[in-house]
Formats: C-alpha cells, structure tokens, sequence
C-alpha cells in the first residue's frame, strides 16, 4: 500500500464485518511532537487477547478467501519503518481500538494520500455505520520554539449529525453523495493549506 | 475557520433530494463497487472516486455504493451496474482510466461493453422479461 489514506479504509472495514455501529476516527498531526497518529475505536464484537496476537500475525485471518497481505499486520509495519508502532486494545462485546503512531517526519514513512475518498468510499457503503471524524494539524511555531505562528487546525465532523438533517435519505442518495465529495475533499483540502502558508498569512488559532 | 461547505447546506440538499426522488425512483441505477480488502489494494476506492466524479460531470443520477470481498480477488476492483429491469452485470478489473467509457456505453448509450464483463445476474423481479444484450 502506499498510502495510509488506504490502510485506514482498510481498518475502517474491519470495524464494519465486526458489526460496529458506531466507529470514531482521529488522525493528528503533531509537528512540535514530530509524531502522527491514527486511532480507530469501533463498538463491535471486539476480541479477546488470543484474537488480538493471531490478528497481528501476517498468516491469520478468519476469513476464508485468500489474504493478499493488508490489514492490520500490514499497518503494524508500516508503522514500524516510521519509527512508531501500532496498538490494539480491545475486549470482547466492548468493541476494539487501534492505535497507530508514525513519525511525522521519518524519511520512510507513507504519505496520508486521499483522506477524502477514503471517507467517501467508507461512507457511501449500505447501512455504513455512525463515524465521529477528527483530523487535527498542529504546525510548529516558526522559528521553532516560537508560539507566534504555531497554528493548530481541525477538519470533524459526525455523521448522526448530517443523518439527522437528512431526514433518513441516505448518505448515498446521488444528490448527497455529490454534496458529501465536495464537504469532504474541501474540509480535507483546507487543513493541507495550512503547511503552505507563509507565516505571515495565516489567520489560523494560534496554540 | 470559514469553511465554504457546512453542514447549513443540508437543508437545501435534503430539499433537493427530496424534490428529485420521484423522478429518479423509476429510472433507479445501482453502482456497486467491491470495497473488500482485495478491492482497495486493487485501486477500487480510485474507481469508485471515478466513477462519482463521472456521474457528476454528466449529471447523471445514480446511487454508488459498496461491498465487502465477494471472493473474486483476482479480477478486483470489481464494479457492478444495477438498473432497474435489466440483469445485473459485473466488470472486473475495472481502472479509474475505464470509468469514463463505461459510464458512456452502459448508462448512455445502454450498450454494456461485453469485453469487460464478468458475470451476469438476472433480476429476479423481471428475469422473465429481460431483453438480452447484445
Ligand atoms: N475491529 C475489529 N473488531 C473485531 N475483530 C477484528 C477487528 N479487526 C480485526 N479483527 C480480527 O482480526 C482478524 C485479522 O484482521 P485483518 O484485517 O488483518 O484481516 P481480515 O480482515 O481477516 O482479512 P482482510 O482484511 O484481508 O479481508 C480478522 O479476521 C478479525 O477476526
Ligand atoms: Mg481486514
């Protein structure tokens, strides 16, 4: 895979075949931690620890078509080449957590690619469950350890929030699936912009 | 932070749904795209990103969504179309760079490009009166 973007679609679907109704994703980009980290928790069936250690083993599936080597061992080592790691917690009927930490700036580590579409592809899916979205960038200050010009900037959203405005048309429906594309690939777009600004044109919170 | 999408604009969005829903019920188009593990190492979520960006280029209007893995790994990402009184017919090996043909041929030109595809569904509530393709 050569985007995280992708992992977490692929992560993100886990949580769907383990029944999760409700599923909450954060990704942060912490600049002064030099760290990135993506965390998603689901309240579906979970797994006991034997689960959890078979899962992060390449050769485990409890499914039976073929693998082709993505899902969580995958991302376990793609995280690893970051200089980070990944981390599951979970219990049986109380839903699972994983945890992957990268090092923001590791010459080795995935770029985050299409966030949006991969919101979109996980959205656009028949009875999709609820998703609490959260993207955080925190830019350093410049120079460095100046506060002046740090930024911090948060794309979320919930989608019980935009069910419920919907009145039970579905996110699918062709005139929400345009307006979804649009929100996402925008609300996506606007936190890229921050690594661009020049210090001086940034009307961003300051931290 | 202004943001030019919010989630204000979902009144109108819902209006507009609501609006075209009659319209669109008895022409209703499925596009169904594999989103299983294969499928997304295969490229699947770029074709169904593809395939929405088509669909509104050309204001077409049809529901998209997904799957899981149906097991057939190989021929991933695999994109079905579903219409209304006609079999449902699967491609596989379906690349963004092919979105744009196909959307043409099958839900303009109502020809499916038979080179593509893979497999064949009859719909049960109109199998007796199928018109065959080609
Ligand atoms: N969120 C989750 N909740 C419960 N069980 C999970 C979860 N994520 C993974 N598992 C368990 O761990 C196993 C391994 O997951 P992994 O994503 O690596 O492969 P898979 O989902 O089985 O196959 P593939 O991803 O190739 O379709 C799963 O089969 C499932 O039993
Ligand atoms: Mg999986």
């Amino acid at each position: 895979m050569l985007e995280l973007a992708l992992h977490v679609l692929d992560i993100l679907r886990n949580a769907v075949e383990a029944g999760a109704t409700q599923v909450a994703l954060t990704i942060i980009e912490d600049e002064p931690a030099n760290r990135l980290t993506l965390t998603i928790t689901d309240n579906g069936r979970g797994m006991d620890d034997e689960t959890i250690r078979r899962a992060l083993n390449p050769f485990y599936t409890t499914r039976r078509t073929r693998h082709v080597g993505l899902g969580l061992p995958l991302l376990a080592a793609a995280a690893e080449t970051a200089g980070g790691g990944l981390m599951i917690r979970s219990r049986p009927g109380e839903g699972t957590t994983v945890e992957t930490t990268f090092g923001l700036d590791h010459p080795d580590r995935q770029p985050l690619g299409d966030m949006a579409a991969t919101l979109l592809a996980f959205l656009l899916a028949e009875a999709a469950p609820d998703l609490r979205y959260t993207h955080r960038v925190l830019r350093t200050g410049f120079p460095a350890d100046n506060p002046v010009f740090a930024q911090e900037r948060e794309f979320a959203f919930n989608t019980a929030a935009i069910r419920a405005e919907l009145e039970g048309l579905p996110l699918n429906h062709p005139v929400v699936a345009r307006w979804l594309a649009e929100y996402l690939a925008e609300g996506e777009r606007e936190l890229k912009e921050v690594e661009h600004n020049e210090p001086g044109a940034v009307e961003g919170a300051g931290v | 932070m202004p943001k030019l999408k919010s989630l204000d604009d979902l009144k109108r969005v819902r209006e507009e749904a609501q609006q075209s829903l009659k319209t669109r019920l008895d022409t209703g188009t499925t596009i169904i795209v594999g989103m299983g593990t294969c499928g997304i190492a295969a490229g699947a979520r770029d074709t169904m990103h593809a395939i929405l960006t088509e669909l509104a280029a050309r204001n077409i209007d049809a529901h998209v969504t997904t799957v899981g893995c149906i097991g057939q790994c190989v021929k991933e990402p695999l994109v079905d179309i579903e219409q209304a009184g006609q079999p449902r017919i699967t491609y596989g090996n379906v690349k963004p760079e092919m979105v744009s043909r196909l959307i043409e041929e099958h839900l303009i030109n109502n020809r499916p490009i038979e080179e593509w595809v893979v497999g064949r569904l009859e719909s049960n509530v109109a199998s007796t009166n199928v018109a065959p393709t080609v």
